[in-house]
């Protein structure tokens, strides 16, 4: 059965979905947590049986599809992709036990198990067809998500979204088309595996255009600037629950595709565009940082850190080195967790309140002690306090982007100074001062059910900040790895010394033979 | 005195008329019957049609083992041409119109299926079809086209409404100026080589290197107009979607499929030799053509009110998307073609069926045309299981993967690329992300709007019969799990397209 275990980690929710239409309405909440649990106790199997000390792809499943067209259902994860699966299946359980009532609760969790389908099998694809396809199909319930139980504009704020990422994904497509040609004419067969990929060294024209066709399909993923105008209006308009898989595990797609997919496949490319991506994450980060700190509406206070944050992952992706790597996987799994608390956090107020503008709180550190300390301490982690898990994330994509440029590290860090600023804004208008409206002074408290969803998170968030190690080590692995292959298939010389070599010592001594001959 | 023409029976391969003559056979049977015995009902035609359409399809079957064997047929004093071309174009007809037929039995009483005769004129143009993809002499095709144009008008004519009056008019009129250019162009060309055959023009004209390139384009011009028409490439295309309007969906569902793949065949066998010989004037008209009905269509498509009249625009959109392969030319995008007609006749002859079960005899006061949009709010709310489904379609339409049509523009797309369009691709991408838009679109209706007051649901099953039922039902798994089929889809398409020289 572990053999099987990506198809199953996959397909179970799905099954699960088509079974949950014959469940009873009254029922359907505890057969989603069941279904969820059981996904996300199956996924911690999968981090038991993973062998961290492996860099390469470990489970992975092969099944010919459009064998004449080079099509294959092929699965695998590494260290990069095994903790975000990890996350998928976490926040689907705690998003669907923390639900609060909805009309059409049946509906809403049946989609959210086809969602859930569609993250894992993005992660574990490792054929550029099947990723595609998961890729376009965790649109649709997230569309219906916000279309259905959104706010006022919510038809509006999903079809953008569709359209937006539709349209980037279909250049992307072509992209992928370009790929297999060009291995079809390399090695006269046609594959749309991402390791054959990975094998075929492209001259550095076709290098950059394609590189381009990625990019947009990635970026508006992701979003980047200036693409990320679709964002603030899905966070605005969805519910609670679609923000949460939104935020931590959807925006994930695009910042890990640019690593299993940009960064190995055109090497020099990357660095080609380093400069200019670095350019636009800081002014992603810093822009969206000094918009979230003019927003009236908390909800946009955190959908626009959620942006200025996904600037920091990038900047650490194009550091191109195992620091910066690294870390802006470990930032992607922190981000998940301290921005799906803090739209979980957001959710609680807006259920009691049916208000998210931040006017009309003021003072709820008297009324709701236990909210505002969780909250606090997620405001804590999202600033990137010390000791918190963003701050791992933080300092070591970070550090990796220092050794490419002094000048835009100090830039991008000035940012955070400024995340820090309208955070603490922010919790200052909602929880300090006095209880000026009447409606707040008798506002219950977190109630069970909430603390359920929460208090994982706080826990996670302080300890993988603590003691970061059992994540980092085999996401390094397998970083590593990346790094290398980059190295060796790079062919400018700018390339060369921008990504380093990590087997240098072995160069050494090859050079060292060839004197003594 | 003329010497006795000697020919031997065997020589002239009769058999590469069966699958023709088997239709005509079913047509004149019904006929008969109707003198013997009139006001049968209408589920006697309709069995007695699929049963020859499935004799049809055996004799089909039958020519594809002789093509895999022995190659391209040809018989007749070869007039007839089987060849892998035929043979699939035949499959696609025969199949879509075993989809087809069954649609007659809906649970309202509908005035064209109590004739007979449209059971008879439906046969006669199935096989008038079929003579037009089987041959490549021009005078054949022509004489094809007008037996299935002819009974096609009638049987749009035959759904008795103003409207229906009118799409017959339009239709007839747009038709006789198709038919009068192809025939003009056809002269042309014989005027010039001395032969109607497509592969003996070609031959000549290689022959003398071209040298009247002039009145080759003159003769190019008029048979591009003239299959312009029957494609619907814009700007020839303003009488599809009146015409897609007033007949019933069911039937504007048929005519956006088997009258394009019938014409489809011939554009091929006449336009990619010229344009492989560099023809460059024409390889720039077909690139404008492509690309304009591509974008127009979709962009019209794009703030209609009423569905049918949306998946009219939508059908021509399609038609411009797959003309690209007759542009681009090689054997992978030829087989694209098929591949991509194949998943489109499956996706949206579901989807016109899903209106055609929904099809009112008397408007409600509320509703200004048969399926406008406002109709299918919140039909997730009344009739979930018909919401999923229609939902699916539109999904599939659109190209989000996996559903049937996703391979199509895939494969399509792969051809552009691989046969050297690299704009052509990235605008075949651009546009199937406008495409989406009104895709979604009633998709938003249907699942994200409150239903109209008074509406129960029923309306969207009105129709429904079991024999509706199984067609949608063959239609939504088709376009679910196309992507098992796929491979030995493409695998039988190729080497039939392959081993027929295109």
């Amino acid at each position: 059965m572990i053999d099987h275990i990506l198809s199953i980690l996959i397909f179970f929710p799905a099954l699960a979905a088509m079974f949950g239409f014959v469940v009873q309405k009254d029922s359907i909440r505890a057969y989603g947590v069941a279904v969820a649990t059981i996904e996300f106790v199956l996924s911690l199997w999968l981090w038991f049986a993973f062998d961290s000390n492996v860099s390469g792809m470990q489970f992975m499943e092969q099944l010919p599809l459009v064998p004449s067209f080079g099509i294959n259902y092929i699965l695998g994860v590494d260290g990069i992709s095994l903790f975000i699966i990890i996350l998928a299946a976490f926040f689907t359980m705690i998003g669907i036990a923390s639900l609060t009532d909805t009309k059409n609760v049946k509906n809403m969790i049946i989609t959210l198990l086809f969602l859930q389908m569609t993250m894992v099998g993005v992660f574990a694809a490792l054929d550029a067809i099947v990723f595609y396809v998961f890729w376009e199909l965790s649109l649709v319930p997230m569309v219906y998500i916000i279309g259905a139980w959104g706010g006022p504009l919510r038809v509006y704020a999903s079809i953008k979204f569709f359209l937006y990422t539709f349209a980037g994904s279909l250049v992307m497509l072509v992209g992928m088309l370009f790929m297999a040609y060009f291995y079809y004419q390399a090695t006269g067969q046609w594959s749309f595996a991402i390791l054959d990929w990975y094998r075929l060294i492209l001259p550095e024209s076709f290098q950059l255009w394609l590189f381009m066709a990625f990019f947009i399909g990635f970026a508006i993923k992701v979003p980047m600037f200036p693409f990320h105008t679709w964002l603030p209006y899905a966070h605005g308009q969805a519910p609670t629950i679609g923000s949460v898989i939104l935020a931590a595990i959807l925006l994930k797609m695009g910042t890990y595709a640019f690593i299993r997919f940009s960064l190995p496949l055109f090497p020099d490319a990357s660095v080609f565009y380093m400069y200019p991506i670095a350019v636009i994450a800081i002014i992603m980060i810093i822009y969206t940082a000094m918009v979230a700190y003019a927003q009236e509406d908390v909800k946009q206070v955190v959908a626009y850190s959620s942006v200025s944050h996904m600037g920091v992952i990038i900047l650490g992706t194009f550091a191109l080195n195992v620091e910066g790597i690294t870390g802006s996987i470990f930032l992607m799994i922190a981000h998940g967790v301290v921005s799906g608390a803090l739209f979980l956090l957001v959710g609680v107020i807006y259920d009691r309140r049916h208000t998210k503008m931040m006017n009309q709180f003021g003072g709820l550190a008297h009324v709701m002690p236990r909210y505002a300390t969780i909250f606090g301490i997620m405001m804590m982690a999202s600033v990137g306090m010390p000791l918190t898990i963003n701050f791992v994330g933080e300092f070591l994509s970070l550090l990796g982007f220092y050794q490419q440029s002094h000048i835009l590290t100090l830039l991008a860090g000035i940012a955070i100074i400024v995340g820090a600023i309208y955070m603490l804004a922010a919790y200052k208008k909602m929880f300090f001062g006095n209880v000026t409206i009447e409606e707040n002074k008798n506002l219950p408290d977190v109630n069970k059910r909430e603390l359920v969803a929460l208090v994982p998170l706080v826990v996670i968030t302080i300890w993988l900040g603590v003691y970061p190690k059992p994540i980092l080590e085999p996401i390094n692995n397998s970083v590593e790895s990346i790094v290398q292959l980059m190295h060796d298939k790079s062919i400018t010389q700018e390339a060369k010394s921008r990504i380093p070599n990590l087997i240098e010592g072995v160069e050494i001594t090859r050079t060292s033979a060839g004197e003594a001959h | 005195m003329l010497e006795p023409v000697n020919v031997s029976l065997e020589s002239l391969n009769l058999s590469t008329l069966a699958p023709m003559l088997i239709p005509i056979i079913g047509a004149l049977l019904i006929l008969v019957i109707d003198m013997f015995k009139s006001g049968l009902h209408k589920t006697l035609y309709v069995v007695i049609s699929l049963l020859f359409l499935f004799m049809d399809f055996g004799a089909l079957a039958d020519s594809a083992g002789v093509f895999m064997q022995n190659g391209t047929v040809m018989g007749v004093f070869d007039v007839m041409l089987i060849d892998g071309l035929a043979i699939l174009s035949q499959f696609i007809i025969v199949v879509a119109s075993m989809l087809f037929i069954p649609l007659a039995l809906t649970h309202k009483r509908f005035h064209e299926f109590s004739y007979p005769e449209f059971f008879a004129l439906f046969l006669f143009m199935i096989s008038g079809f079929q003579f037009m993809v089987a041959t490549d002499n021009l005078i054949l095709v022509f004489v094809g086209l007008e037996t299935s144009s002819l009974a096609l008008y009638t049987l749009i004519a035959m759904h008795n409404r103003d409207k229906s009056f009118e799409a017959a008019v339009k239709y007839f009129t747009m038709g006789a100026l198709a038919a009068g250019l192809f025939s003009f162009g056809s002269m042309v060309f014989y005027a010039l080589t001395g032969s109607v055959e497509i592969n003996k023009i070609a031959t000549v004209l290689a022959a003398n290197n071209y040298a009247d390139i002039g009145y080759v384009l003159v003769a190019v011009v008029f048979l591009l107009a003239s299959f312009a028409f029957k494609l619907s490439l814009v700007p020839f295309h303003t009488w599809a979607p009146d015409v897609y309007e007033g007949s019933s969906a069911a039937m504007a569902g048929y005519m956006s499929i088997v009258p394009k793949i019938a014409a489809f065949i011939v554009a091929m066998r006449l336009f990619e030799f010229l344009i492989h010989s560099g023809v460059l004037w024409l390889e720039v008209v077909l690139y404008a053509f492509v690309v304009i009905t591509m974008t127009a269509a979709n962009l019209w498509a794009l703030v209609q009110t009423d569905v049918k009249r949306m998946l009219a625009y939508s059908s021509v959109s399609h038609a411009g998307f797959v003309m690209a392969a007759i542009l681009i030319g090689t054997t992978q995008s030829n087989s694209a073609l098929f591949l991509y007609w194949v998943l489109f006749s499956f996706t949206n002859l579901g989807s016109f069926s899903m209106l055609w079960m929904s099809r009112q005899k008397h408007l409600p006061d509320h509703q200004r045309s048969d399926h406008s949009y406002d109709k299918f709010a919140g039909m997730i709310q009344t009739a979930p299981v018909a919401a999923v489904i229609m939902a699916l379609f539109m999904l599939s339409l659109a190209g989000l993967p996996p559903f049937a049509l996703f391979w199509g523009k895939l494969y399509m797309i792969s051809s552009a690329v691989t046969g050297g369009y690299t704009v052509l691709a990235l605008i075949m991408a651009l546009n199937s992300a406008i495409a989406g838009y009104y895709y979604l679109k009633l998709i938003v209706y249907m699942f994200m709007k409150e239903p109209v007051v008074g509406n129960d649901g029923h309306v969207y099953v009105a129709n429904a019969t079991l024999s509706l039922k199984t067609i949608i039902g063959v239609a939504a798994v088709g376009t679910i799990f196309a992507f098992i089929a796929i491979n030995p889809i493409l695998e039988f398409i190729t080497s039939f397209v392959y081993n027929s020289g295109y």
